[in-house]
């Protein structure tokens, strides 16, 4: 049977129906699985993973890798709790300012890597301690906000929308929703975003086909390291609270799981922000799956997650060797 | 000397690109020694040279890869400074590379525009692109579907997509470096009808290429390199082939001897000319014998057979096959036809290391990138094939370093020590390390493929004496080499390949320079 | 005859004096302490006292506690001198430890037959990564990180989620106990040391993973079995692992598959880069590895005894990343000449 899709959607396409399957088998054997409110927290519950994949993504897309995530998510988080309640920082402030800091930090790991040609694992594994570590000096205990800002947008999603009974998609969902339309616009519809593609399909390519290859790296990391903040403050907002030890921990790895299982190639070049959304997704079903069954433990989460990373690199094997065998 | 080319009809006088004295140096080796070359618009110039000759130097640097050590660059009459490929495109200099150098999982379409996307409302146009892209292949008569991944087309169609982006910067020259080396005879003839059209279109086009028949086809002068200088520029059409071929090799085209008055830089250093031609010892059984051998794409099928104590020669120019027919006995590639037998049994070598235990041995031309081990020292670089012939059991210590010191010795490798990391060696040295490695794990057949490159005349003459005492001994060696004196001077016999094919075997009386040449020379029979 | 090809890296030995030299300068910080404002010398962090034949210090300390982190960059080293990486080590690790947990509470049998029960599978879970990387060609980061999520999952599942506590005296010695006056971990630090040691430098293993690291299709055409070395290291990667687990778990005589090995996979990657073997593989350094393990190990030490906050360990660490890596970049040597000779 041949399908009327391109051999590069097909990973995407592959994970898409998994996530289907995933759902309606869910539906089918949970009773209250298919309801309004499971679905939207799929998006709530996930934000904070969801940002950080979706940031991770263009660094993939660009032929890097970023082990920083987890870090600046805990770092971020802290900071924003600690200007927030002994700094006395309007939480808008706070939050402009770590957004700002978090791109800077990303622009320097993006220059190390480029102008001292360093490998990105190892200038990510330092940037992700010198967050953890930050994070650490600022405050080892976690630290509760009290803002009214805070209780607003608590008050915000416990709100219905209007006309109909169902309850308001939360604000941290709407913020990795909205984050995600503008990823997947600049991954699809801007020159950049075709760029950091470019990138990562072929480095000396690009380079040799006059692209700006510095400039798009550094911007793929700053992007990233931006998306963690972000999501360290959408932990504050998910958590009411930030810390540096607990917020993100091992969180950069379920990330890059994440944007494996979408379809994203590690080495870059291929794949769609749509797809991280989908592995984002895929984990939020099973773990939510897992917490339905009641039986199952948490700790399969993780097992399945390995199972279908593996079916999933199997499955994109599979389609490189026959692309290979083709031509 | 440089000889003035004669005007030709539809050809516009005033050079379009004008190099004057172009130099390059890199740490050791001069890579381009003051090379003029012109260039005019309406014109298809092909530029030749052999390996090391200069030529991906040359450019390199008119693509701004590279930024020249001396020397003037004009473009128009006017000198350009080139600071990079992107600068050089938009001079209007546009390059179409061996290996494509697109991005292989992006659309057709999208290739075309990259970095230039059209974009409505600061939104991406794709709507346009695919539009715009579509016409521009079918202004190369090309008729394909441009949102498909550029990976799914074969070479052919992504040369012509890389045309199209070439064209579509507005290029007034463009470069195509080694086009034909992936088409067949079809494709090749599509890709000539683009390059007339778009030399009727006013572009100035410089082409690439070792296939001397291709030349002659479609190119209206043509531009010699050898060892980084500038041999000459000529009319294609009034220079015979043979001339062309004794161009390239810095050889006289009668006598196959390098000239007494060299016709653009010094001559090759050649071996002491009373070394008498080596002689195989008689009534060898035939070691390797391949029948109908061949690689779609690569070789077309050809029958070679070697005994002990011979000698056999694969003579030809660059990108004749030679290194294919190496791959395939030793192992590395696939074939798509014919068989091999080793002492009369039927072998199926599907890896080097198959080949190693059957007796085989590869001295690879690709010194960097298939042959050295670079942070290894000289010693177990040479010990490397032994090593790994015998297993895990270690070779002793001091066994190792009498290897290496019998080699270094031998091959006269000029090392501080045993230990040096290799990559720290001069070229010359470091192939007499690959070569020792071969040599150290005593082979039934090795394979040369050019094993004197860079080496100097007196070591040139150790090598080939030792290997003369090898097949005395029972060696059988398939000699590979691009300099035809080596050929005729070490080998029993000679295969002499063209184009990818076996056009002739000599042997005996048969085997000197000018038959060789004359061969090569030779115009082909159909097509 | 044309000049010869610059330098493009450090040689093994000249590498090692770096960490060496850090490694000194650590100590000889120890050398001085803070005695009411005022710097003093003491060899309090030298001394050495002998208790029921036990050698007691905090020297002796940091041997101990580096055990584990050491047995995992040695297998490390040689997973990355093949030039790829194993992020699982963490899960083997606590795997293993949990594999044993399990076995001595729930089972009767001997405490050799369940240390080999766990360091079997510890060895397999290396072989899997090993088969994943070298026969179907899957990148050794995305290779690893299968097991490195899957695996942790695999070993709170063994756990129940619970940290299972055993009493085994017997299995207690390992992480426990004496031997000759010296911690017996540090024994079997030791000798998984020289065992490696040997392996790699009495017979042809050490020659052919770092030609295969160097140049994997140079090695190839030479007749080396790359895949054959890729598997032996990953598999030896794992089960250093799992001796680490076994440490682990018999130290505390408690298996906690949450935390067990966290982050041991990043230390142990810098224990093995400190050492001088470069990331992408070829040339590798036990000795090297050693040191920077040791060095990891004498930082987070020096930092507590002397009372300075520990969340400034992470800290250090990047920094010492950082450093390393620009020390061992071309790109930044390049810079320097540049720059000198232009002056």
């Amino acid at each position: 049977m041949r399908l009327p899709l391109a051999r590069k959607n097909v990973p995407v396409a592959a994970t898409t129906l998994v996530c289907v399957l995933l759902y309606v088998a869910a539906c089918l054997r949970y009773e209250h699985f298919f309801s309004w409110l499971v679905f939207i927290n799929f998006f709530g519950d996930n934000a904070v993973l969801g940002l950080a994949a979706i940031g991770v993504t263009f660094v993939i897309l660009g032929g890097g890798i970023d082990l920083s995530m987890g870090a600046i998510i805990g770092c971020t988080s802290i900071t924003v709790a600690k200007l927030i309640t002994a700094g006395h920082v309007h939480p808008l402030i706070a939050i402009g300012l770590v957004l700002a800091l978090g791109a800077a930090f990303g622009a320097g790991m993006g220059s190390v890597i480029q102008f001292f040609r360093l490998p990105p694992f190892l200038v990510t594994l330092a940037g992700m301690f010198l967050a953890r570590g930050t994070g650490l000096v600022i405050s080892q205990e976690s630290v509760d906000i009290r803002h009214p800002l805070y209780t607003a947008v608590s008050d915000f999603s416990a709100l219905n929308i209007p006309g109909t009974g169902l309850p308001m998609l939360p604000a941290t969902a709407l913020i990795f929703l909205g984050v995600l339309l503008i990823a997947m616009y600049t991954a699809g519809y801007t020159r950049f975003g075709r760029n950091v593609y470019a990138l990562g399909g072929s480095e000396p390519s690009a380079l040799l086909m006059g692209l700006p290859v510095g400039r798009t790296k550094i911007a793929t990391y700053s992007i990233s390291a931006f998306c963690s903040a972000l999501a360290g403050v959408v932990h504050t907002l998910y958590t009411s609270s930030g810390s540096a030890a607990e917020a993100g921990k091992m969180l950069e790895l379920d990330a890059i799981a994440a944007v494996v299982i979408g379809g994203t190639l590690l080495t870059g070049g291929v794949g769609y922000v749509f797809g991280t959304l989908i592995g984002v997704l895929i984990c939020g079903i099973i773990q939510t799956a897992i917490m339905f069954e009641g039986t199952l433990n948490s700790w399969w989460t993780r097992i399945a997650i390995g199972v279908l990373l593996l079916a999933f690199i199997l499955l994109q094997k599979l389609v490189q060797a026959r692309a290979a065998g083709r031509t | 000397m440089v000889e003035p080319a004669a005007p030709t009809a539809g050809t516009d006088h005033r050079p379009l690109l004008a190099l004057r004295g172009i130099t390059k140096v890199f740490p050791g080796v001069r890579a381009l020694d003051a090379v003029d070359f012109t260039l005019r618009a309406g014109e298809i110039h092909a530029l030749l040279g052999q390996n090391g000759a200069g030529k991906s130097t040359l450019i390199k640097v008119l693509t701004g890869v590279y930024r020249r050590d001396a020397g003037d660059i004009l473009l128009d009459g006017r000198p350009i400074h080139l600071r990079s490929p992107a600068h050089a495109q938009t001079l209007g200099i546009s390059t179409v590379y061996q290996e494509v150098n697109l991005i292989p999982h992006v659309s057709v379409a999208e290739n075309i525009f990259l970095g230039r996307q059209p974009t409505r409302y600061g939104r991406i146009a794709w709507g346009d692109i695919h539009r715009r892209a579509t016409a521009s292949l079918r202004r190369l008569e090309l008729a394909i579907d441009v949102t498909q991944p550029l990976s799914s087309y074969p070479i052919a169609t992504q040369q012509m997509v890389a045309i199209a982006r070439a064209l579509d910067v507005q290029a007034k020259l463009l470069i195509l470096d080694e086009p034909t080396s992936s088409l067949d005879a079809a494709e090749v003839e599509q890709l000539f009808a683009v390059m007339r059209r778009l030399k009727a279109d006013g572009l100035g086009v410089l082409f690439i290429t070792h296939f001397l028949e291709q030349v002659y086809a479609i190119s209206d002068r043509l531009t010699v390199l050898r060892n980084g200088r500038l041999v000459g520029e000529y009319e294609t059409a009034s220079l015979p082939r043979l001339e062309l071929v004794a161009k390239m090799l810095g050889t006289d085209a009668c006598s196959g001897r390098p000239p007494c008055r060299p016709a653009g830089g010094p001559s090759p250093p050649t071996a002491d000319p009373e070394v008498g031609r080596y002689v195989a010892p008689r009534g060898g059984a035939p070691l390797l014998r391949a029948t109908h051998l061949g690689r779609r794409g690569a070789l077309n099928p050809l029958d070679l057979h070697i005994a002990r104590g011979e000698i056999v020669g694969l003579a030809g120019l660059l990108g004749s096959g030679r290194t294919e027919a190496a791959r395939l006995l030793f192992g590395v590639d696939r074939p798509s036809t014919g068989r091999i037998e080793i002492d009369g049994r039927l072998v199926a070598l599907h890896s080097p290391r198959q080949a190693i235990a059957r007796g085989l041995g590869f001295c690879p031309e690709d010194r960097q990138r298939e042959g050295l081990i670079p942070r290894l020292s000289v010693r177990e670089n040479i010990i490397l094939a032994l090593q790994a012939r015998k297993g895990w059991i270690r070779l002793t210590p001091r066994a190792q370093q009498q290897l290496a010191d019998h080699y270094i010795r031998s091959l006269n490798i000029a090392t501080p020590g045993a230990e040096k990391p290799v990559e720290e060696l001069s070229g010359g040295n470091q192939q007499k390390v690959i070569l020792a490695r071969w040599l150290a794990s005593q082979p039934r057949l090795l394979i040369l493929d050019e094993p004197t490159r860079g080496i100097d005349v007196g070591a040139k003459a150790e090598i080939e004496t030792l290997v003369r005492e090898l097949c005395q001994a029972g060696l059988a060696v398939l000699f590979i080499s691009s300099e035809l004196e080596e050929v005729t001077r070490n080998c029993d016999r000679a295969l002499v390949l063209r184009d990818r094919t076996l056009i002739g075997e000599l042997g005996g009386a048969q085997l000197d320079v000018p038959t060789i040449m004359r061969l090569i020379a030779a115009r082909q029979e159909h097509a | 005859m044309p000049e010869t090809v610059r330098h493009t890296g450090m040689r093994r030995s000249a590498a090692l004096i770096w960490p060496a030299l850090a490694l000194l300068l650590l100590l000889t910080l120890n050398l001085l302490k803070l005695d009411h404002g005022r710097v003093a010398l003491s060899l309090d962090f030298f001394r050495f006292t002998i208790v029921d034949g036990h050698l007691y210090g905090s020297l002796i300390d940091v041997l101990n506690r580096a055990a584990p982190a050491l047995l995992t960059a040695l297998g490390m080293t040689l997973v990355i001198a093949t030039g790829g990486v194993d992020l699982s080590v963490g899960a083997v690790l606590a795997i293993a430890g949990a594999l044993a947990a399990v076995l001595l509470t729930h089972t009767s049998a001997g405490v050799g037959a369940i240390v080999a029960v766990a360091l079997g599978a510890s060895l397999l879970a290396g072989l899997w990564n090993g088969v994943l990387v070298a026969a179907l060609g899957v990148q050794p980061i995305v290779a690893t990180l299968i097991l490195m999520v899957a695996g942790r999952g695999v070993a709170q599942l063994l756990t129940d989620g619970q940290i299972i506590t055993f009493e085994r005296p017997a299995f207690g010695f390992i992480g426990g106990g004496y031997l000759l006056g010296l911690p017996f971990t540090v024994t079997i630090a030791a000798a998984m040391f020289l065992l490696t040691a040997v392996l790699t430098r009495l017979t042809a293993l050490g020659l052919f993973i770092e030609a295969a690291g160097s140049n994997e299709t140079a090695s190839r055409y030479a007749g080396v079995q790359v895949g054959l070395v890729k598997l032996l290291a990953y598999g030896g990667c794992g089960l250093c692992a799992g001796v680490a687990g076994l440490i682990i778990a018999s130290d505390i005589q408690a298996a906690d598959a949450n935390n067990a090995g966290l982050y041991f996979e990043l230390d142990a990657i810098l224990a093995v880069v400190i050492g001088g073997t470069a990331l992408t593989g070829g040339r590798f350094s036990l000795v090297g590895t050693i040191l920077g393990a040791l060095l990891i190990q004498t930082l987070t030490t020096t930092i507590l005894t002397r009372g300075v906050p520990v969340e400034y360990t992470l800290v250090v660490k990047a920094l010492v990343v950082l450093v390393v890596c620009l020390l061992q970049s071309a790109a930044l040597r390049e810079m320097l000449l540049r720059g000198r000779r232009r002056a």
